[in-house]
């Protein structure tokens, strides 16, 4: 499971990736990255309701392995981009929905710290410790 | 009253170079505190039930901190955090009960019996027996005392800094203003952002004044090189500081002026109180659930079976903390979307409401349903501060209205412009009451007859309501004849006025026309004089 959060465009860098397993995380940020285009493309796309969950359903990109990316953008054009394996199946969209949420709030809660500058990579403990729980249920 | 650096009230730190490369000699404004002796026999209560805690707190921090070399050096620490001038005075006064709270995070477990006590023993020598036995480096300078509980002075200091940033102690300090404050304290930004994600535990990007104090006592312990917690402690907690604060530990007049501060201005914020205290708990109970699993906590709320009142807050607030936090466990987190406008709601609320300032003198439909809102509205918005605003559609009322009074219509602009410009439309305001005197009582009285009684004086006039289709709910229709009446002695009011000044009006013309008079005969008597003269 990967879980990345990638900034506004222009820019598109991320301020935060996390991942398990920690092997192969490199093919999981390319992955990411790549899947902001598609969500880009989305955003245009909709036009309005910024605040979307959207499912990108990638499905069988590389022959070895599969993974599903969802990707959930907010009113300042944060990227949130998750990445779980399919394999496990358990993962309903609800509980992406609700994780996604979780995100948000977590991410809300830091651009309240006044010394968070927005842009910055995020370096919150407590964000940390969401996440890291988060991917545990998940794991 | 601080420049360069935060003041920070006196922390007995353990070692001296760290507290030296936090700060600057030069900003000391010449306060030396002399620790008292009894400061640090006070631990030596609790060296025994010290030396098991100790073991599983041993953080890093041997790099940091240093023994201090010996007692008499320790207490004589020079504070090199700048002093506001104004404050050394009051730190002074409590300089000899003022007990340094710091122990160690290996000692973080036990607990505080001395938080409230002030023995006036001097064993600096028992305290030195006592430390070689610790195995800690750290020894001399223990404090059995918990370094995240606020003593009093540090409270009251607290409270003053944030008297300083925010004279209303139960209002908020926002973000900007309290990064500036404590970028003062020249702790890395990174330190301060964890600290402030600590303390803010509503998450609202401002801080009251628990938070306040919570935040700057980590600023403060940070400073004396202790690592900041990874959760907040539960003695910083918002409402155990509230509930500390409550209760009358002291006679120290600041304590007691906060505590008569704070149930004052919780009755009056109570919906803001409320509101964060139960917010809180959501963080908190997740706080209280890490904590749970570390030891040393175990230990701190295990080992604090003491006799002091600081106990019991906390056992207070663990009972408390733990029932909410059960209660609240389920309640979404719903602020940290809407936290800003919470809080604008929140001070809002607090001033007394008033309607919305409505447009009075212009309307966009020419029906007069809308001059009848809009008499409503001025009389609404002369006569009480606070009412509701009028029911927004009023279908009923414009069939009526229109069918009724299509042929006043032209009436109605006047009448309406009338208040506003009554001496540009004087003359015209003056003819249309002089033409529609008869109708006007006669309209005013068909309109409430439209919307029911309420006078018994215009109840002759049912029958006249009974040719209309008065089809109209009652309970508006009585809002709206009793607002009829308002507007009508409104308008009664303004017709007045302008008699008024159309007879001061009269009065000053009539004065000219004499004038003119008079001139006029002035000139005609020169004019008989200088005939007999032409005519010769």
């Amino acid at each position: 499971v990967l879980l990345s959060i990638t900034c506004s465009p222009p820019q598109n860098y991320p301020l935060y990736i996390r991942s398990i397993p920690t092997e192969n995380e490199l093919k999981f940020h390319y992955t990411v990255h790549t899947s902001l285009d598609v969500v880009d493309e989305k955003i245009s796309a909709m036009g309005k309701a910024l605040v979307d969950q959207r499912e990108l359903y990638l499905g069988l990109l590389y022959p070895t392995e599969d993974y599903k990316v969802y990707g959930y953008v907010t009113n300042s054009k944060v990227k949130f981009v998750m990445v779980v394996d399919s394999s496990n199946t358990a993962l309903r969209d609800n509980e992406i929905r609700s994780m996604f949420r979780k995100l948000h709030n977590s991410y809300t809660d830091i651009m309240c710290n006044p010394f968070y500058n927005p842009g910055d990579r995020i370096h919150s403990r407590a964000f940390d410790n969401m996440v890291n729980s988060m991917m545990m249920q998940v794991c | 009253s601080f420049n360069e650096e935060l003041p920070l009230p006196r922390f007995m730190a353990l070692k001296n170079d760290s507290e030296v490369r936090y700060g600057t000699p030069a900003e000391l404004h010449g306060v030396k505190f002399q620790v008292p002796h009894a400061t640090l026999e006070k631990n030596s209560y609790k060296r025994t039930d010290e030396g098991d805690k100790q073991e599983p707190k041993s953080p890093p921090m041997s790099p940091i901190c240093s023994p201090p070399a010996s007692p008499s050096t320790y207490q004589r620490v020079p504070l090199s955090y700048g002093y506001g001038k104004s404050r050394s005075g009051l730190e002074q006064q409590h300089a000899a009960p003022y007990e340094v709270r710091h122990s160690t995070h290996q000692q973080d477990g036990p607990s505080s019996g001395n938080y409230g006590a002030k023995p006036a023993l001097a064993s600096s020598a028992l305290n030195r027996s006592l430390s070689a036995e610790r195995e800690q480096p750290e020894s001399s300078a223990h404090y059995s005392d918990d370094p995240w509980r606020i003593t009093e002075e540090q409270r009251d200091y607290y409270i003053n800094q944030f008297r300083s940033l925010q004279p209303d102690l139960n209002s908020f300090i926002s973000g900007s203003v309290a990064r500036n404050f404590f970028t003062k304290s020249k702790l890395p930004i990174p330190e301060l952002s964890h600290i402030w994600e600590l303390s803010d535990v509503d998450c609202d990007g401002a801080l009251t004044l628990p938070e306040f104090c919570a935040a700057f006592h980590l600023v403060v312990a940070r400073k004396n090189g202790y690592q900041l917690p990874e959760t907040l402690p539960e003695t910083l907690l918002p409402e155990y500081l509230q509930a500390a604060s409550l209760k009358p530990v002291r006679d120290c007049a600041l304590f007691d002026s906060y505590s008569e501060l704070l149930p004052g201005g919780q009755q009056a914020r109570d919906f803001s109180r409320a509101e964060k205290a139960s917010a809180e708990e959501i963080p908190d109970n997740s706080a209280l659930l890490q904590d749970a699993k570390k030891e040393d906590k175990q230990a701190l709320k295990v080992s604090t079976p003491l006799k002091t009142i600081p106990k019991e807050f906390q056992h207070l607030t663990v009972k408390t903390a733990a029932q909410e936090s059960n209660a609240l466990r389920a309640r979404p987190r719903s602020r940290s979307y809407s936290s800003t406008s919470i809080e604008d709601a929140m001070k809002k609320g607090e001033e007394p409401p008033t309607p919305p300032p409505r447009p009075q003198k212009s309307h966009s439909r020419a029906s007069s349903l809308d001059l009848n809102k809009i008499f409503q509205q001025n009389t609404q918005a002369v006569r009480s501060g606070w009412l509701p605003p009028p029911p927004p559609a009023l279908p009923p009322r414009p069939s009526a209205s229109q069918t009724e009074q299509v042929s006043e219509v032209e009436l109605h602009p006047q009448m309406n412009r009338a208040p506003s410009q009554a001496e540009e439309n004087s003359s015209a305001k003056k003819e249309v009451v002089l033409a529609q005197p008869p109708s006007k009582p006669t309209r005013r009285k068909l309109r409430t007859e439209t919307q029911g009684l309420e006078t018994p004086e215009l109840s002759p006039t049912i029958n006249v309501t009974s040719s209309l289709p008065a089809v109209k709910p009652h309970l508006p229709v009585q809002k709206q004849s009793s607002k009829q009446k308002r507007a009508i002695q409104t308008a009664i009011r303004k017709n007045k006025e302008a008699n008024a000044v159309l007879a001061r009006l009269n009065s000053e013309l009539q004065q000219q026309l004499k004038e003119v008079h008079k001139e006029r005969i002035a000139l005609e008597t020169q004019l008989e004089q200088l005939r007999p003269v032409t005519v010769l």
